[in-house]
């Protein structure tokens, strides 16, 4: 017989509300139904009542772990459309930034996990090592969390000499934390019983599913929309990451090699860094459609923008990667076991503010 | 124009999403946009990091668009929020909330339309 | 009974425990509230636990604005803790709505749903503004010691409740 068993909308292990009804026989999980709309705000309509220099500060709360990226990707949108050319190093600012968010981001994502699966030590410890980074953010943008240092043309703020030596030193200083936190996560023998076989997603279902980010290259698909060199990722080295195994410890190694590629990233930005402006002059209104595409910590992040010369924006449209994801989980779901469901959900970081804007 | 697309009617959609998939395309997104008097939906897929656009214009009088949930079973979510914002039906869709995936009850608008379109009514013509 | 009951009242207050929900926030606020329990900010000093469970917690934390459909599940949550009780609005969305007020899916505040004691501003609140914001609830909730016939507290906050249930004057326009 089957029971349906609610997780969410709250829930210990999601800081945000996801609804999930969940079909199981005995204890597996047999079907999962989410329902979404705890968080839906509607925001892509206040295009139509905000300029888009307003739209910066709207887009950068779709989400604010990732918000540096979504204002980035924005701004790129407009650009294009305007044919602006952003100065060089505005560009290396704003992905420095946005490799910043990243690590912040992971080490947010990897106190979760470790909260979900009862590791409360870890818990603490990777958000001790996150608040260096949050302390990097507030020193240089003046805001923690939601930094707002993306405008249209180029940045806002500037760093000096000074603050990018320091920001070298914090992110050596991270490196040896994590250093000291991989050696307990990988070789623990709960962290592996837990993550090891759990939630597979095998390279055909990722992809056909249309997985983004870490679970797509988790799977071993090697894709990473900082590839395609937007920004100032065109004059940085780096591979993606790839695991092979498509489970939950996949991706869980996924996250954490890629808080060493961003310190990497971040080392390179700041040894090429050029001198010069850091924004361009704005003039007039754009006209046309446009798609880019960046990559935030959970995956491959799209806005599509119609304007019409107009004041306002005729259409924002935001493609979120947790938005991505969402298929993909109610595939990995279905014949696991009901104690799974939290570390399954959560091993796809899952971002509802995003997924539903 | 920033980017280049291939113009659809309705009866080709199937055929040539499947010919994508075929083809190895990773589904995207898909973007509906309200041009005043139609409607454009905007079909985006992946290859090599490279996006294609399929692009199907539906008229405001009929809002009815076969699905393309039953070829990439992730279309079923855009398709959920196109059909709440728009109120654009889809036909055959794998898993459907009937316009109440992100909207309560409460909601009787479609609030992403320059026209207004009551939900009552537009029940009534999906049936 | 007044020595047991003070007794409760004083441990209830020296070590609150707080749930926290997110109706529709960026998440900015979110990562705020729980930056608050790791050790750079540590509110367990204060002796306050984080808790899952709407049954044992005596502070909400709400996050974010309301839309329609978090409405149902916030009220249930509040309605689901015990007596006494105290609300904390977090960040400027929590508070009025926000940057998001003109958005048509979102009804404002918290304060459209159940009755708030503490904003907290701040686009996202900085983890010191919550601690403080915390703090200043315990101080609310200090007075509301039930007295040996609890039921004029409850029919107090019956009346709070129907307060803010019914004030269309304060509504932010729409």
């Amino acid at each position: 017989m089957a029971t349906i068993v609610p997780f969410g909308p709250q829930h210990p292990v999601l800081p945000e509300p996801l609804h999930l009804k969940l079909v199981l026989e005995d204890e597996i999980v047999k079907e999962a139904l989410p329902t979404l709309g705890y968080v839906h705000r509607g925001l892509e309509t206040l295009a139509s009542i905000r300029d888009m220099d307003q739209m910066v500060q709207i887009v950068e709360r779709v989400c604010g772990i990732c918000s540096c990226i979504h204002a980035h990707t924005y701004c790129m949108c407009i650009e294009g459309l305007m044919g602006i050319e952003v100065p060089q190093r505005a560009d290396f600012l704003r992905v420095i930034w946005s490799e910043l968010h990243r690590m912040h981001s992971h080490l947010l994502w990897l106190g979760l996990l470790a909260d979900a699966f009862g590791m409360e030590s870890m818990f603490m410890h990777a958000w001790r090592i996150r608040e260096r980074v949050m302390d990097v953010m507030e020193a240089t943008a003046g805001n923690r969390v939601i930094i707002s240092v993306n405008k249209i043309g180029g940045v806002r703020r500037d760093m000096s000499p000074e603050q990018l030596r320091w920001v070298l030193q914090v992110v050596d200083e991270l490196e040896t934390e994590l250093d000291k936190i991989k050696a307990v996560l990988t070789n623990d023998y709960s962290v592996k019983k837990r993550t090891v076989g759990v939630g597979v997603l095998t390279y055909q279902q990722a992809y056909e599913l249309g997985a983004a980010g870490p679970q797509l290259r988790g799977s071993g698909v090697a894709q990473d929309m900082r590839m395609t060199g937007y920004g100032a990722y065109k004059y940085i080295d780096f591979a993606p990451v790839v695991e092979k195994d498509g489970d939950s410890w996949a991706r869980t190694m996924v996250r954490f090699r890629e808080l060493y590629q961003s310190i990497d990233i971040v080392r390179q930005l700041i040894a090429k860094i050029p001198d010069g402006e850091i924004a361009a002059k704005v003039k007039g209104k754009p006209t046309g459609e446009i798609v880019c595409r960046s990559e935030q910590p959970r995956g491959e992040l799209m806005y599509y923008v119609r304007a019409t010369g107009d004041k306002y924006l005729d259409r924002v449209r935001i493609r979120t990667p947790t938005f991505a994801n969402v298929p993909p989980l109610l595939a990995m779901l279905p014949g696991c076991e009901m104690a799974d469901v939290p570390i399954i959900a959560l091993s796809i970081d899952p971002c509802i503010s995003c997924t539903e804007r | 124009m920033a980017f280049e697309t291939m113009n659809l009617v309705k009866g080709q959609l199937s055929s040539e999403v499947l010919a994508l998939k075929n083809k190895g395309y990773r589904f995207v997104t898909m973007t509906c946009v309200d041009l005043g008097d139609s409607f454009d939906l905007l079909y985006h897929f992946d290859l090599d990091l490279k996006l294609t656009h399929l692009r199907l214009n539906v008229a405001k009088a009929d809002r009815v668009v076969p699905s393309i949930s039953g070829i990439y079973f992730a279309a079923l979510v855009i398709e959920n929020e196109t059909q709440d914002h728009f109120g654009i039906t889809f036909d055959g869709l794998a898993l459907d909330f009937g316009g109440h995936f992100y909207l309560e009850e409460e909601v009787k608008k479609f609030p992403f339309c320059k026209f207004t379109v009551n939900k009552a009514e537009s029940a009534g013509e999906g049936a | 009974m007044g020595f047991f009951q003070d007794l409760l009242h004083t441990s209830r207050v020296k070590s609150p425990w707080l749930i926290h929900f997110d109706c529709g926030s960026c998440n900015g606020c979110d990562i705020e509230v729980l930056a608050c329990l790791t050790p750079v900010y540590d509110v367990e000093r204060f002796g306050i636990l984080n808790i899952g469970n709407p049954k044992h917690a005596d502070i909400l934390v709400v996050s974010g604005t309301v839309n329609p459909r978090n409405a149902k599940a916030l009220k249930n949550i509040y309605d689901q803790m015990p007596d006494p009780k105290a609300v904390i609005a977090i960040g400027a969305c929590g508070t009025s709505g926000g940057v998001f007020r003109e958005a048509y899916n979102v009804l404002g505040g918290v304060d459209k749903v159940i009755p708030v004691d503490v904003y907290v501003p701040g686009c996202p609140s900085k983890p010191e503004a919550i601690i403080d914001g915390v703090v200043l609830a315990l101080e609310k909730l200090k007075k509301r010691r039930p007295e040996k016939d609890t039921e004029p507290l409850v029919a107090d906050l019956k009346k709070a409740r129907e307060f803010y249930e019914n004030r269309e004057d304060r509504q932010v326009t729409r």
